[in-house]
């Protein structure tokens, strides 16, 4: 009885964090112009009728940042540690993507015949990093370390160092549009693929045997779970995500640059795990806060891009907002906030409040 | 030290009575300093040319004094389990907002080494009280910390420019001659071998870095707190106190690295030292310091970068001249490094030795 309120205080109080965190940046927005907000009904440059505004840019924007937090949920939790190269992944990912579609005449098979590579190779790949992790012991950050300094040189290797574009109206259904649809592809495939891992956690024991790997790897191996395949799973999920990421990227601009395909992503979706209130040390762990995270990283830096910062001078003050939700989400400040509060009204409030 | 560690493997080896077993951090050192030895051998041997060239050794320390320096500064961070990403974005800051004030505020040199100092400093301290005191997950404040920096540098200003200050020159190509040690240029004249300053300042941190680790009690109190966090504050070591001024100094040393990187190319770029913390991190695990904190020294990591930048000479000498062969072959020497440290630490946590 008493466990079980426990852990749902504690549940609680990681959602709090993100959500204090969405509502602070919707706030700013609220005060600072309001029509940030407006969503208008456009004819886009194909002639099909669309939703545009900076909300919907905010949500499909966010889309390959979220396949990667979610993934990198799992990776955190079962390995107690980041996998630092999902970017050269992504690239590594999007180049075979693009190489088979080049290779053939574009057509809807071809196109999941290119998925289904690009996801083959990126899970070979994770599983480089897994077994590194689950059979060496190497910390995650170390082991894809490795990736992430050879992983973008793979990537322009195998297109023979160019930067091919392809086109096709097949591909623009995925990357922006489907004529009928006013909803961008992304946002459809993401609403899609979050159902299934929330199916997928919901129905089977992978969450739960994924997060007792990562909260005690010996008390998981003597209860029958085994860590090596968790930790290989978990970076088997990370491969597909990055995939997936990958070819959104590579459809919705139409070409591959192994340089900047979401360069910097790793640094995001790592923050989106921590703003998400799941603890970077693995263990128990949140989807939804994870989700929440990343559409936060993306509404912060579509409100600076409206604010005319330019998109070098974002990471800036990008990073001075998360220093400041971490800090207020930091155990020791709530814990001082609590007793300054406590002294000031002579009534012992509990922890799960904010702030 | 290392000599004397090298004879009690040697004793061992022998099967004289052995002695204390060798730490894991004496034998990751010699592994790396043979490791080294046996490349730069392999490529003198192979290649000969300009691997016999000793000016052409002296320019690994020449061109890479700033990354000995921010690597001194990771070891230290990393040994007290800690990690600092922030120091390439620093490096980069600190060149670009030296530069600025050289010539659009005629700063003097003092005033910008001040500059360079004052800026490593205060991320350092910054970033200490948030890891140290706040007790947040040091791979996010420094990440946030090298956005940050990243993102003032282009503030300060988004185009690359060069110092055109005189006795800022003058300094820059200021050169140290070796004595005794040189080569015959075309003519048959001899060229003695020189040094940038920047290499004198890398190998004195080196030296000040090794001293304070291995003698003062900061310096064990920095093993005893990567060892185990838990019992270094049983023991009575200030835990939080230690992980501060570790980072702490290593914000000093990324400062005093962003001014050797200054000295050395004499411009301000937002893409100056490009993922120099990522090499900084490969040089001092190539090093033997162990993420996991509690093991490492600063000679291996001084090892570790020339280990790194040899091998990329061999690459380019061995025909492989795409810049991308050389990123793909640092990740295969980080990995065959990574591998050997595991399988070793595996290896002796079995047969049970420290």
């Amino acid at each position: 009885m008493l466990k079980s309120l426990n852990i749902k205080k504690l549940s609680h109080s990681q959602l709090a964090i993100p959500l204090f965190a969405l509502f602070l940046v919707i706030v700013f927005n609220v005060f600072r112009d309001i029509s940030f907000f407006s969503i208008h009904v456009i004819t886009n440059n194909y002639g099909n009728t669309v939703l545009s505004g900076n909300l919907v840019s905010i949500i499909n924007g966010a889309s390959e940042l979220v396949l990667l937090a979610i993934a990198m949920t799992l990776v955190t939790s079962a390995t107690k540690g980041q996998d630092i190269s999902v970017g050269a992944a992504a690239a590594i990912a999007g180049s075979v993507f693009v190489r088979v579609l080049r290779g053939n005449e574009i057509t809807m098979p071809v196109i999941f015949l290119a998925l289904a590579t690009a996801c083959i190779v990126a899970i070979l790949f994770g599983l480089f990093n897994g077994a590194l992790v689950a059979f060496f012991d190497i910390q995650p950050m170390i082991a894809s370390l490795i990736l992430f300094t050879a992983g973008r040189p793979i990537a322009y290797w195998i297109n023979g160092g160019a930067t091919p574009n392809v086109d096709s109206p097949l591909l623009s259904y995925i990357g922006s549009f489907i004529p009928g649809i006013p909803i961008p592809s992304p946002i459809l495939i993401i609403l899609v693929f979050g159902i299934l891992v929330t199916l997928a956690l919901r129905f089977t024991n992978l969450g739960l045997y994924i997060q007792s790997v990562g909260i005690n790897e010996r008390a998981a191996r003597l209860n029958g779970i085994n860590p090596v395949l968790m930790k290989l799973l978990a970076f088997m999920i990370l491969g597909v995500c990055v995939t997936i990421a990958g070819a959104i990227n590579v459809c919705r601009i139409g070409l591959i640059n192994h340089e900047t395909i979401l360069i910097d992503i790793e640094m995001d979706a790592i923050l989106a795990v921590a703003i998400g209130g799941n603890a970077l040390s693995g263990g128990k762990f949140k989807l939804a806060g994870s989700i929440i995270g990343a559409y936060i990283i993306q509404a912060l830096t579509i409100t600076l891009y409206a604010m005319k910062v330019s998109s070098t001078a974002v990471k800036a003050y990008k990073a001075v907002v998360i220093i400041a939700i971490v800090v207020i989400g930091s155990p020791v400040v709530q814990q001082h906030a609590v007793q300054l509060r406590n002294r000031l009204f002579k009534k012992p409030i509990k922890l799960t409040e904010n702030n | 030290m290392p000599i004397r560690k090298l004879k009690n493997l040697f004793s061992r080896d022998i099967g004289n009575k052995p002695k204390e077993p060798i730490s894991s951090t004496a034998l990751l050192l010699t592994i790396t300093i043979c490791a080294f030895s046996a490349m730069y051998i392999f490529a003198m041997i192979v290649w000969g040319g300009g691997f016999l060239n000793p000016q052409q050794f002296l320019d690994i320390f020449n061109n890479n004094a700033y990354l000995i320096v921010i690597s001194c500064g990771l070891t230290i961070v990393m040994i007290a389990a800690g990690i600092d990403i922030s120091v390439g974005g620093v490096v980069a800051l600190i060149t670009m907002t030296c530069v600025i004030f050289l010539e659009d505020y005629s700063g003097s040199i003092a005033g910008s080494i001040f500059l360079a100092l004052g800026i490593g400093l205060t991320i350092g301290l910054v970033q200490g009280f948030l890891v140290a005191y706040l007790k947040i997950q040091p791979f996010i404040v420094t990440l946030a910390g090298m956005f940050f920096a990243k993102g003032l540098t282009t503030i300060v200003s988004s185009v690359p420019r060069t110092v055109t200050n005189n006795t800022f020159l003058e300094f820059k190509q200021f050169r140290v001659v070796v004595p005794g040690i040189g080569s015959c240029g075309k003519t048959g004249n001899f060229i003695p071998a020189r040094i940038e300053p920047g290499v004198i300042i890398a190998l004195i941190i080196v030296l000040a870095v090794w001293v304070m680790l291995k003698w003062t009690r900061f310096g064990r109190n920095l093993y005893a707190v990567g060892g185990s966090d838990q019992s270094a504050l049983m023991l009575g070591i200030n835990v939080k106190r230690t992980q501060f001024l570790s980072y702490v100094i290593c914000g000093l040393f990324a400062g005093i690295g962003g001014y050797v990187y200054l000295l050395h190319t004499g411009a301000g770029n937002s893409a100056n030292a490009y993922q120099a913390e990522i090499q900084a991190i490969a040089s001092s695990i190539i090093g033997g310091t162990l993420l996991t904190g509690g093991v490492g020294s600063v000679i291996g990591t001084l090892f570790g970068v020339m280990s790194l930048k040899t091998f990329s000479n061999i690459v380019i000498a061995s025909g492989l001249r795409e810049p991308y062969w050389q990123s793909i072959t640092t990740g295969l020497m980080l990995c065959f490094f990574i591998l050997l440290q595991s399988v070793i630490i595996a290896y002796r946590k079995k047969k049970g030795v420290g």
